[in-house]
């Protein structure tokens, strides 16, 4: 109904009181989201904490315990057949045809689309050129690298156009540069009005990628918002103050009167409060005479997020 | 287009898939389906054939022991191809592949009519290739056209069955190897405890009552209008239910 009576943030994704669990052990306790049309939504937590599986039932793989789920419009449950005509799926684990080239592979999900014999090679050249796999694309994936064959795995998933794209840690087990390649596609994608639900473990990862992200931890979700906004919850922004001499860490530390030393490297640390305004004002204080090497701002990453919403292990372990 | 024709559409692609697959993997499953029946083929009819056709003595009548072989070999070579068919359904169902299938609006059966489809006509190469290598050897049929066909109609028959029973093997088993060792009493020791190499009779009685209720018997039995002339020891006493054995072409063992 959302997209019929919304058109401006139409939505996707509508999910509340989702449960799923395998015998006494819950997986999924009442997980509620909402992802809007053509945006990046990340899950992010540790192993087992749910995300494989809320992509699995949100892509008809399996179905829930308890809980309703609307995707692109269509109940979950009751029309499952039309789910899987607007979805895309690339799982954990690769699901291309070894046997088969990569260019074969790729016909092969036009066939089964239903593509029209033309229309299924077109596409297939524009996916193999926009994936850099023209040249191998009359080897069989065997002979492929990593983030080869999950480039072709997710052009397969391409091959239909799908609206909604599931992308089940799509980077996991990839060398730095395939992880890279893998997110300028993922951001090409999102330039064509694709909308993304991504599972990641890297919380760079879910930073770079994401319009919004839900950190999930034993089957609930325990904060969602845009990164930014994760981040700002958490307190831990400061300046980092280095400084050329000992001399100049010990007068800017009486001068400043707080902050945290590091005087081996020696660093002074000091609480931001009001973004560049207060950057400008602390640099005022010190004065011509102390010698200030290199000043940087860190805002607290995500990993800062997760540890202080997933709970005390974690932090405790940490600190 | 009706929900029919798409589950036709889809299963011709999977078939085509399959097809493609057995191309690609043609070294192996020649060895498995053709090698094998025919490496048996001549062990048997050659080096202990002599000693065997001479032990059939009365029941023989004078024909040559490959004749009462040959059927037998023909049930092998399709018992053969069971386990690549095993082995190819395992490896979708654990590789991710059916997962990616079931998330598409794909017909649901389609996958494992390719699979079926194409383990049905590789039953039937390796069939027609180990007769042709029989008919190399001495095997001498004396069927009429309409025998010929029963054959073809049986071995078609007796592969449906293998084959789907492979494909549920397939299922089952989440491992190639188990797939491919579950698979192996089909297609190596079952023709053993049968009557393909030795009429049932002379076996302990035990093991023959097994060997005539499973199902290379009957399907070897009923593809013996090829040695129609063949006498058998004697009639089996149960009806065949186990195994697809059309009356017209029923004959004693």
């Amino acid at each position: 109904m959302n997209v019929l009576t919304n058109h401006a943030t139409r939505t996707a994704v509508s999910v509340t009181g989702l449960r799923k669990a395998y015998g006494e052990k819950v997986v999924l306790d009442g997980v509620a989201l909402t992802i809007g049309e053509g945006e990046v939504f990340a899950l992010l937590g540790p192993n087992g904490a749910g995300k494989t599986t809320i992509v699995r039932i949100l892509s008809t793989l399996i179905p829930a315990d308890a809980g309703t789920a609307t995707v692109m419009g269509f109940d979950l449950r009751r029309d499952a057949g039309a789910v899987r005509g607007v979805i895309g799926v690339t799982g954990q684990f690769s699901a291309v045809d070894d046997l088969l080239s990569g260019e074969e592979n790729l016909l092969l999900m036009g066939r089964l689309l239903h593509l029209p014999a033309d229309g299924r090679r077109a596409r297939a050249v524009e996916l193999l050129e926009r994936f850099d796999l023209v040249e191998a694309a009359r080897q069989t994936p065997a002979t492929y690298s990593g983030g080869m064959k999950r480039r072709l795995d997710l052009a397969m998933t391409l091959m239909g156009r799908p609206r909604l794209i599931f992308l089940d840690e799509p980077t996991t087990g990839l060398d730095p540069r395939s992880r890279h390649t893998m997110w300028q596609i993922i951001r090409d994608l999102v330039g064509e009005g694709v909308t993304i639900l991504l599972t990641t473990q890297y919380l760079e990862e879910a930073d770079h990628l994401a319009d919004r992200i839900a950190v999930l931890d034993h089957g609930r979700i325990v904060a969602e918002g845009p990164p930014e906004e994760l981040k700002r919850r958490i307190p831990g922004a400061h300046f980092r103050l280095r400084f050329a001499d000992a001399a100049s860490l010990d007068k800017a530390a009486r001068e400043l009167r707080e902050g945290t030393r590091e005087d081996e490297d020696l660093v002074l640390r000091v609480p931001n409060e009001g973004g560049i305004r207060s950057l400008r004002n602390v640099l005022a204080r010190l004065g011509d005479d102390v010698a200030v090497e290199d000043v940087s701002i860190h805002t607290p990453d995500l990993d800062d997020v997760f540890f202080a919403v997933t709970g005390d292990a974690s932090r405790e372990n940490n600190s | 287009m009706t929900g029919l024709t798409f589950a036709a559409q889809d299963s011709a692609t999977m078939l085509g898939r399959e097809i493609k697959h057995s191309i690609r993997l043609l070294r192996l499953l020649i060895v498995s389906a053709i090698v094998v029946p025919v490496v048996m083929l001549l062990l048997f009819d050659y080096i202990l054939g002599g000693t065997i056709g001479h032990g059939l003595g009365d029941a023989a009548r004078g024909a040559p022991y490959v004749d009462f072989l040959v059927p037998g070999i023909l049930i092998m070579a399709v018992a053969g191809s069971c386990g690549p068919t095993a082995i190819n359904v395992t490896m979708d169902m654990t590789g991710g592949f059916v997962d990616r299938i079931r998330t598409m609006a794909v017909s649901r059966g389609a996958l494992l009519a390719g699979h079926v489809g194409g383990s049905l006509l590789r039953m039937l190469v390796a069939t027609a290739a180990v007769t042709g290598v029989a008919l190399l050897v001495g095997f001498r049929p004396t069927a009429s056209v309409a025998d010929w066909f029963a054959v073809v109609g049986i071995v078609a028959a007796f592969s449906f069955a293998l084959a789907w029973l492979s494909a549920a093997i397939g299922l089952m088993t989440r491992s190639v190897a188990a797939a491919n060792g579950l698979t192996l009493p089909l297609s190596f020791l079952l023709p053993f405890l049968s009557s393909t190499f030795v009429p049932t009779a002379t076996m302990p009685a035990g093991v023959r009552w097994f060997a005539e209720q499973q199902r290379s018997s009957p399907a070897r039995r009923s593809a013996t209008p090829l040695t129609w002339h063949w006498p058998g020891a004697r009639r089996s006493r149960w009806s065949p239910t186990c195994g697809p054995r059309p009356r017209s072409a029923e004959v004693p063992d």
